[in-house]
């Protein structure tokens, strides 16, 4: 992505954003669905545009976990390690998916095509144990239906698509009432 | 839509919905749904009757609280109840149209109860000995009603409250009616609603400021999800009548970033019902304006406090800070800030069109009312349950839920999540209030039951909240971010099977030291899970120490 790109990017957040009151997490996750993690241009860029000091965007940034700084590779494999996962053996899932990425979590891939991690409940329970890969979600995980998603391009989806199919950051304001 | 006024709401109390003559189809399409693969069934069944041009009427709603059979289809014959289907497959949903159009009967196949038969709901009578032992107050729409559709929520008594609020009652009478049922918050800590109202509306400042806590921490419970997801409208409504009582101009929804679906539908919510003038600038014709906007959480467990969610709504990291001043006094921007559960919320439209006097008499003793649980882990049928409290654990883990899935016995069950703690298998017939949880070492938390059967290794279990609990401490005071660790490291040693009775002893210190001297509900809440551990299962923690004769 280019510098005009990002100042693009960044000022159709910043315009949505900056007459908010408190709306500086808001507006990080307007980036992070836009990129599937926030680059440091466009924090700077977002600081500038929205006249918040760098070091209080990273203070933020670093706090929450739900904010990555670096790019996540093409396919985010997420394990579920709630409760009912945890319990109906998500750690062996999890160990299971970092040997066949050769990655641990939290690191992606070489060739920046899987990124690996633990979320904390993605609140489908009754389903578990749960793995999702991008938007996708899977119920009640084997290490077969893993093995299957994980090796057979089953996971197609991309970090984009994800983002465009969770968060209506950056869609329009909604403010004039129209349905 | 064009903007509703109370004589529109009024012949919309009187009409009687419109009843279809041709066989109607719900789809179950929550994140529960959509997981299990509704959205191939949804497109099946659609395929099957354009193909055929029957023009049966195909419909999406929320969760019905049987996660575990989802993909759920309903299918209705005019006249006949509804038959739900479980486990429904592309091929299987076609062929049931196919089926039918063709006038053969249903199939006997993948049959699992109807929400009929789970559930009594609000305005039928609190179930006896004999039918359904769910009641539905809270999730009274969730898996009936289309959540994307107002209209659907309107033909169901929505907005009658809202109405009824801004036609005929003042604040101080709303405040009165919450004070008779007894609503008491259902984040977990249980403060009686009606205060937290009154305190809110007496404090001064230049704005007064509602907030809704959908910042569902507890790794194992998805109530206010699935309530988000199937019935945004009912929420939104009790934020609107919030509002009114303690004179806000604006309310904020604070939503976990992990919810996308539940995110989506709230805001299509507020879209809607701005439109139909039921959210913004004079309110059904009133002088009352309010506005709704939707922020999202980050992944911080500790935002589900208080004064954490305020600092991450300003946008800054969630840090807790000490209480006084509470939110009610000093909130979001310095401004009085009333926060309350999604599940609370939902509760208040009832309250309000049924009376107090109706909602304190379900229930039992000082706990009025119903709670919903996420019944998870072992059990059989996994899912959501909406119960009247008084009810004992027992009725609800294996009365309604099964029992266990391996056909184990229960070893124990944990409510609270990483606050709460476990309660053995003995204490099940112990009644479901917030005091009985509370003497058992336990508490009601924001209902997530996970139940454990006789494989579950308790230590580890321990270990898993206790880190959970460590990994979201944010640092600020000393007790949780360094307790937490050393308690972390003992728990380790013990587990490792290095431990030593004095290992045991410096833990249940540190814990004791951690509940009092802890800044915020999550650093005094965390040791809870290892000390009730410890209460009831002490000698399995015992069995793994180093021989002391070595």
């Amino acid at each position: 992505m280019s510098p005009t790109q990002i100042e693009g990017d960044v000022a159709a957040i910043s315009k949505r954003w900056k007459t908010k009151r408190g709306s500086l997490i808001m507006a990080l996750h307007g980036l992070q669905d836009r990129y599937g993690y926030v680059p440091r241009e466009a924090a700077m860029s977002l600081g500038e545009q929205m006249d918040v000091p760098l070091a209080r965007i990273y203070e933020v940034l670093t706090f929450y976990n739900y904010f990555r700084l670096k790019s996540p590779g093409k396919h985010v494999v997420s394990v579920c390690m709630g409760t009912a996962c945890y319990l109906k053996g998500a750690p062996r899932l999890l160990d299971e998916a970092s040997e066949r990425l050769g990655i641990s979590p939290g690191e992606t891939s070489p060739d920046g095509e899987y990124h690996l991690q633990v979320v904390r409940c993605v609140g489908c329970c009754g389903l578990a144990p749960v793995v999702t890969v991008n938007a996708e979600l899977l119920a009640k995980v084997t290490s077969v239906t893993l093995e299957e998603h994980l090796s057979g391009g089953k996971a197609s989806a991309t970090v984009g698509a994800a983002a465009a199919a969770t968060v209506g950051t950056m869609a329009p304001a909604d403010d004039d009432g129209q349905v | 839509m064009p903007k509703l006024t109370f004589p529109d709401l009024a012949a919309r109390a009187q009409a009687t919905p419109p009843v279809s003559e041709k066989p109607t189809i719900k789809v179950g399409m929550s994140t529960c749904g959509l997981a299990a693969g509704a959205d191939p069934v949804h497109a099946a069944l659609a395929a099957e009757v354009e193909s055929r041009s029957l023009g049966w009427r195909i419909s999406r709603t929320g969760c019905a609280g049987m996660c575990s059979m989802e993909p759920l289809v309903e299918f209705t014959v005019p006249g006949e109840s509804a038959v739900m289907f479980g486990g429904v497959t592309p091929e299987f949903a076609g062929r049931l149209v196919a089926d039918h159009a063709a006038g053969k009967p249903l199939p006997d196949e993948n049959r699992v109860p109807a929400i009929a038969e789970l559930a009594r709901v609000a305005g039928d009578p609190v179930a006896g000995e004999a039918g359904p032992r769910q009641y539905r107050i809270v999730m009274r729409n969730c898996g009936v009603i289309d959540p994307e559709e107002i209209n659907e929520y309107l033909d169901r008594g929505g907005y009658q409250a809202l109405a009824k609020t801004l036609s005929s009652m003042s604040p101080e009478q709303v405040i009165e009616e919450l004070k008779v049922s007894g609503l008491r918050g259902r984040g977990g800590a249980g403060f009686p609603a009606w205060l937290k109202w009154r305190l809110t509306r007496e404090s001064k400042g230049n704005e007064h400021i509602i907030v809704c806590n959908g910042d569902e921490g507890d790794p194992g419970a998805y109530m206010d999800r699935s309530v988000l997801e199937g019935d945004p409208h009912a929420v939104l409504e009790g934020m609107i009548i919030g509002g009114y009582v303690i004179g806000a101009v604006s309310g904020f929804f604070y939503i976990r970033a992990e919810y996308p679906l539940a995110i989506q539908r709230v805001e299509k919510a507020i879209r809607q019902a701005k439109a139909a003038g039921l959210l913004g600038t004079n309110i059904l014709g009133t002088d009352f304006s309010f506005n709704v906007e939707v922020r999202l959480g980050a992944g911080a467990f500790v935002c589900g406090e208080e004064t954490a969610l305020i600092a991450s709504l300003e946008g800054k990291r969630g840090t807790p800070s000490p209480r006084p001043p509470y939110p009610s006094v000093k909130g979001l921007w310095g401004q009085p800030t009333m926060i309350n559960n999604v599940e609370s919320l939902a509760n208040i439209s009832q309250i309000i069109l049924r009376g107090g006097q109706w909602f304190s008499t379900i229930g039992l003793g000082a706990s009025t009312g119903t709670k919903v649980f996420a019944v998870t882990g072992k059990v059989k049928n996994a899912g959501l349950v909406e119960i009247p409290m008084g009810m004992t654990l027992r009725e609800v883990v294996e009365g309604i839920c099964g029992g266990t899935a391996s056909g184990e016995p229960i070893k124990a069950v944990q409510t609270g999540g990483p606050s709460g703690g476990l309660i053995p298998a003995r204490e099940l017939d112990t009644p479901i209030t917030y005091e009985h949880l509370q003497k058992l070492g336990s508490y009601m938390g924001s209902g997530g039951m996970i139940v454990m059967d006789e494989r579950d290794d308790l230590v580890e279990l321990s270990r898993f909240y206790l880190g959970f609990c460590v990994d979201e401490s944010c640092g600020k005071c000393a007790p949780c971010r360094i307790g937490g660790t050393q308690m972390l490291r003992l728990l380790d040693k013990i587990a490792d099977g290095r431990g030593t009775n004095e290992d045991v002893a410096t833990l249940k210190r540190l814990a004791h030291a951690m509940q009092k001297a802890s800044l915020c509900g999550l650093g005094q809440g965390a040791p809870n899970p290892v000390l009730s551990a410890l209460r009831y299962f002490e000698p399995e923690f015992r069995g793994r120490l180093v021989s002391e004769s070595n």
